[in-house]
């Protein structure tokens, strides 16, 4: 049962591989049928030396002639075959590696619409290997595909149509015999599965410590755990040790015995022809047995290939699978069709019976309703991990509400477009985020600012400062993930951006967590000119920035359950008020 | 690479038998076509069937005796491999775990882990394909043509001609390619940094609308490997063809002057069978010699990676013995005259710090980003050395202790909250594995993380006051937010019951009540504990028995809150900045 709903997955990936094939289909004619020629040209071959063989008596019975003018012919099949396998193989180059690059730009693309839900619930590391290692792995799986089972399957149906056409009896021999190397490499694949089935775990397991303790080895070291971690590991390692030599060994025993069988099959060819020469009274020539030996050799060889080319080919199917997955993935909701481009926000929010979770099972935001009028600031407060970034997720539509409308400016959100709603806000989140390149490039972020416009911003983010002071000015290039620069730096870095976009609305997520408070009182200062005019959502752990909000928004356990002035608030004597006071406990 | 090969010492023997048993299988593989030659030449000729039949058995024979060899070959090869493997993991780990937080720095851990992982995996697969095949292709390439020569040296000079030419053609597309290889991983590299910083950055990206741009950066690099990945193989496919034609070539050759030999009764016709299966031996061991070169190529490149950690020395290096001399015991940290400079940077990190703790004391140590507040609490466990001055805990020089020794008397936790995939008993008992559960709960209770624990048995269904602390941690700590993950350190550091405690601006993802109280608790703890608490906010060091100005890597002030009030500029200018406001907010 298993077994055919797999066939039935790796038909619908391998139906899958054919679509991205299809702007490929004259490569792939032109590939198939030189394949076949060049097959068929390669067969030819031996029937000529062969001949030649046979023109080749005793001493003194040698036609010369003759076997100038075979030499000749064959001189030129070689040539001939020779160009014809280059052409061939570059066919199947360019087919591979454009299909390659089409399933990772659909992947990449894919990425750029899929819903946050997604990307926040799937391990990065697991996209990331989709896109990178099983693209490869399919890649060499293609490619070998294509190289090696065309050929295979060619040369295979073609030795047999030679060797008929010379000898009925000793072709059986070859046919009878070769599956044997068939049956036996199938025999260890399924014997050696399940230990290298213990081997991947085995390394998995290995891989996950390796990857808590030495991506943690400052607290290991902290605490003195090296012993224990070393410990750990060897006892792991050992066990890897057994596994993998017992898979390793085991595996490696196809290549022997299908060579075995291989010299078997030979050797019977040898004396089978043999004693068809002696029988046939020479009609069965000496040449024709040297062919044979060729063939004998040339029609197992892909045998021994093909079971190979199979679990490579079913690994890259596997792969592809993961892939298209991916690809497949719903997009996010696209915009509607009669969506309006939001121009100009006058900073309105309305909030309207909005109902919200993330899970059906777990309800959050309900019939939630909050009317802010331009240029008020709302703060967000509640406990650490009450679920602050929902908000942010809703209003910035990385996610959408189950019910109940959001309104910028008086329209609905679900009606404009994301693009000129997102840029309406200026966000600056806890997670730093800085892209590979410049700290010009950072800035900017693709806008066509002028060096003036930037550097004020990045003065207003009190980020001139540090910047000057880096090697290479706003032209030093930034490592992958910021390694290069300090938290604080980078956050900076995310405020002159948010600076120099200036949007007329602004989301501000613990933004300055990370800054020492000298820098940061003059930021806020900046922030406070910046929210001047501009409604406000603050994520803050500050009183102070609590304090002069319009409206304080108090969340606790992903839900919000007070909302007012502070004044307000205080009056009501509420968790807010319980959460005030104690702050001053000590 | 060739460092490495230490950890090979106890696989000698295997190294040794392994090529020989291959050695063995390829002198049987080399008999084959004179046996073949027999059977045209005596069989044949003479129609002798039973001598037909005899070389037939022999072949069969060969054939077995082959593949005993090769079984005993394919087991040695695989157990010098996967032990030789097994050695250098263990090792490197262990080298690994013994670097100190100046290298970790400078080399990055997700290289470590795939050095680790796929590279040595990488030299395993290497080292078996050589001892497997890297002297039997040779030997057959040159066993056949030393044959040919026993069969007919007119002949056999075409083997010598060809052989070269085939090893220019092979080694040659080699050579070409595997700088362009080279290029092709670089690409790799780039289509692999835009995935994931598009992965880590989704919102940002969103948020600024640069989904169009970012596509097509993208698709700049992904086009750009894919070229480079057909230039490459533009030049690898040419091998085949090329030793197609030269093999082939070679082949008639062999056949023309064979037959001039027949001619004048040199050799016989089987001679020439013989000489023609000789030929197209080579061209399959060739073939399989230029995928093993590739593999070899690739297996040094990973083993030099490999080598190049072992070379990274831990600048801290543990003293094993030696005398201590112990000065002042009374203090618990003495720092005199300390300077630092992390590696690679240009300017000291630090500056002529110089302060001494009583025991029992608080410390807060407060500045701004990038002031050195972390640079100084890292000297004390000597996660990084000192470059001039020196730190004593305890009245000894850190540079005298066994680090294991010093690091048991600190605890410390860090900026960064991590814990480890495991129950939360195992972690809390990090530090000390024999603490009773009745000391967990002290620490948990002092830490604030009482309520931690109670959410998460909830989680598993489970309530109580004191609920059980068996829940498990996923890994990184993913299941708890970022200010449950700090509670859950601090007290970790806790049931460590050190002397020594340092919290390392530990308490900046929790909210401010939860903060006051976790201030208040740790208060009580003062006069049994040394206590270093750095933070960017007075209110969490205010009242500490002595506080430490960091600014631009140098102590500015050191004293009590109020004598810094008095004294020193930063401090006051940081104190009225955050307390005028939150006093302001009390009276309201």
């Amino acid at each position: 049962m298993r077994g055919k709903a797999d066939r039935k997955g790796q038909m619908a990936t391998l139906y899958k591989v054919f679509h991205y094939m299809r702007r490929y289909i004259p490569l792939l004619a032109v590939s198939v049928v030189l394949a076949v020629v060049t097959v068929a040209l390669t067969l030819y071959f031996p029937i000529l030396t062969g001949r030649a063989i046979d023109l080749i008596i005793d001493e003194g019975l040698v036609d010369f002639e003759k076997i100038a003018a075979i030499a000749l012919q064959a001189s030129i099949v070689v040539g001939a075959t020779a160009a014809l396998q280059w052409v061939m193989n570059l066919c199947n180059n360019r087919m591979t590696y454009s299909i390659v690059r089409d399933i990772r730009r659909d992947a990449f693309d894919k990425l750029e619409h899929l819903p946050l839900s997604y990307i926040d619930s799937h391990s990065h590391g697991d996209v990331v290997s989709r896109i990178i290692a099983d693209v490869d792995t399919f890649a060499e799986g293609l490619l070998m595909g294509f190289t090696q089972l065309f050929t295979g399957l060619a040369t295979i149906a073609g030795t047999l149509l030679f060797m008929l056409t010379i000898d009925v009896r000793i072709t059986l021999v070859v046919v009878v015999l070769t599956p044997l190397s068939l049956l036996v490499a199938s025999f260890i694949a399924k014997k050696t599965y399940s230990m290298f089935q213990l081997q991947t775990k085995t390394r998995g397991e290995q891989t996950a410590l390796i990857e808590e303790m030495i991506g943690n080895q400052k607290v290991v070291q902290a605490f003195g755990h090296e012993g224990e971690a070393l410990e750990e590991f060897g006892e792991i390692n050992d066990r890897l040790e057994k596994c993998s030599l017992r898979a390793i060994f085991f595996s490696s025993l196809v290549n022997p015995t299908t060579r075995f069988i291989n010299s078997l099959v030979y050797a019977a060819v040898g004396i089978a022809g043999a004693v068809a020469v002696i029988a046939t009274g020479g009609a069965f020539t000496v040449g024709s047995l040297s062919c044979f030996l060729s063939y004998a050799n040339q029609y197992t060889k892909p045998f021994n290939e093909i079971s190979g080319v199979v679990t490579e080919l079913q690994n890259a199917l596997a792969c592809a699978a993961r892939i298209f997955e991916l690809i497949e993935e719903p997009s996010e909701k696209p915009d509607d069709k009669d969506a309006v481009v939001l121009e100009h926000a006058d900073g309105h929010v309305d909030i309207d019976h909005v109902y919200f979770s993330y899970v059906p099972t777990q309800k959050l935001i309900e019939d939630f309703n909050l009317h802010v009028k331009p240029g008020q600031r709302v703060a967000i407060v509640g406990p650490t991990g009450c679920g602050k970034t929902t908000l942010i997720n809703l209003l910035m539509r990385f996610y959408d509400a189950n019910a109940g409308t959001i309104a910028v400016s008086g329209q609905d959100i679900m009606h404009m477009t994301r693009s000129s709603l997102r840029s309406s806000y200026g966000m600056v989140l806890q997670e730093t985020w800085l892209k590979k390149g410049t700290i010009r490039e950072n800035i900017c972020m693709g806008t066509d600012a002028t060096d003036e416009e930037m550097i004020a911003a990045a003065k207003a983010a009190h980020a001139h400062g540090f910047i000057r002071r880096l090697p290479k000015g706003y032209d030093t290039p930034i490592a992958e993930d910021g390694g290069n620069l300090s938290q604080g730096q980078k956050q900076l870095l995310c405020i002159a951006r948010v600076m120099l976009a200036l949007p007329p609305m602004l989301i501000l997520d613990e933004a300055t967590s990370s800054i020492d408070t000298r820098t940061e009182i003059r930021i806020q200062k900046a922030f406070l000119a910046m929210m001047e005019g501009r409604t406000s959502f603050i994520v803050a752990h500050r009183l102070s920035t609590i304090r002069e909000a319009d409206i304080i928004l108090v969340m606790k356990e992903g839900r919000i359950i007070e909302q007012g002035s502070h004044e307000a608030l205080l009056a009501a004597d509420g968790f807010y008020a319980k959460l005030y006071n104690s702050q001053f406990a000590s | 690479m060739r460092k490495l090969l230490i950890y090979m010492k106890e696989y000698k023997k295997e190294c040794f038998i392994a090529p020989l048993f291959k050695l063995l299988e390829a002198s049987f593989e080399l008999i084959v076509p004179l046996v073949m030659a027999s059977i045209i030449d005596q069989g044949i000729a003479v129609s002798d069937r039973p001598h037909i039949y005899r070389m037939g058995a022999v072949l069969v024979l060969l054939a077995f005796v082959g593949l005993v060899c090769a079984v005993s070959a394919q087991y040695f090869a695989a157990r010098a491999a996967v032990g030789f493997a097994a050695k250098l993991r263990y090792a490197l780990f262990s080298h690994i775990e013994s670097l100190s937080f100046a290298e970790m720095d400078t080399v990055g851990t997700s290289t470590l882990i795939t050095r680790m992982t796929s590279d040595i995996n990488q030299v395993q697969s290497g080292v078996n394909m050589v001892l497997r095949l890297f002297l039997r292709s040779p030997f057959i390439v040159f066993g056949a043509m030393v044959m040919a020569f026993t069969v007919n040296v007119k002949a056999a000079l075409v083997f010598v001609v060809a052989i070269p030419l085939l090893s220019a053609v092979v080694f040659g597309v080699m050579l070409v390619s595997i700088p362009l290889f080279k290029k092709v991983q670089g690409g790799l590299d780039t289509v692999l940094g835009h995935t994931r910083e598009n992965l880590g950055g989704a919102r940002v990206i969103r948020a600024f609308n640069k989904e169009t741009s970012e596509t097509e950066e993208f698709n700049r690099a992904n086009g750009y490997l894919a070229d480079m990945q057909m230039v490459v193989g533009r030049i690898s496919t040419l091998m085949n063809p090329l030793t197609y034609i030269i093999i082939n070539a070679a082949t008639l050759l062999v056949i023309w002057i064979g037959g001039k030999e027949v001619y004048f009764g040199v050799i016989t016709r089987g001679e020439v069978v013989a000489l023609v299966n000789y030929m197209s031996q080579i061209l399959v061991e060739l073939v399989k010699l230029a995928n093993l070169i590739i593999l070899i190529n690739k297996a040094v490149a990973c083993g030099n990676r490999i080598e190049e950690i072992f070379e990274v020395q831990p600048s801290v290096q543990s003293k094993k013995t030696g005398a201590i001399s112990r000065g002042d015991t009374s203090f618990a940290v003495e720092f005199s005259h300390v300077s630092m400079a992390y590696q690679g940077a240009g300017d000291d990190a630090l500056t002529d710090i110089h302060f001494t703790v009583k025991k029992g004391q608080t410390v807060g140590i407060i500045g701004g980003t990038g002031s050195g507040k972390s640079s100084v609490v890292n000297l004390i466990p000597r996660f990084y050395d000192v470059s001039a001055g020196s730190v004593r805990v305890n009245g000894v020089d850190v540079r005298d202790y066994d680090l294991a020794d010093l690091r048991r008397q600190i605890g410390v936790v860090m900026q960064k909250a991590v814990l480890f995939e495991g129950a939360v008993s195992e972690n809390l008992r990090g530090g000390r594995p024999d603490a009773t559960e009745d000391e967990l709960w002290q620490a948990i209770e002092t830490a604030q993380a009482a309520d931690v624990i109670k959410s998460m048995a909830k989680r598993d269904g489970e309530e109580g006051k004191r609920p059980s602390l068996n829940a498990m941690i996923e890994q990184g700590g993913r299941n708890l937010s970022g200010g449950q993950k700090q509670r859950l350190t601090i007290a970790r550091a806790l049931v460590k019951d050190a002397d020594i405690l340092i919290l390392d601006d530990s308490a900046s993802a929790l909210d401010f009540a939860t903060d006051a109280r976790l201030r208040a608790a740790l208060k009580e703890l003062s006069g049994e504990k040394t206590i270093f608490i750095v933070s960017q906010r007075t209110s969490s060091i205010q009242f500490a028995d002595m506080i430490i100005v960091m600014d631009d890597g140098a102590a500015v002030g050191i004293g009590t809150h109020e004598e810094l009030l008095s004294g020193c500029e930063v401090y006051r200018e940081i104190y009225e900045s955050q307390f005028k406001k939150e006093a302001r907010e009390v009276q309201a």
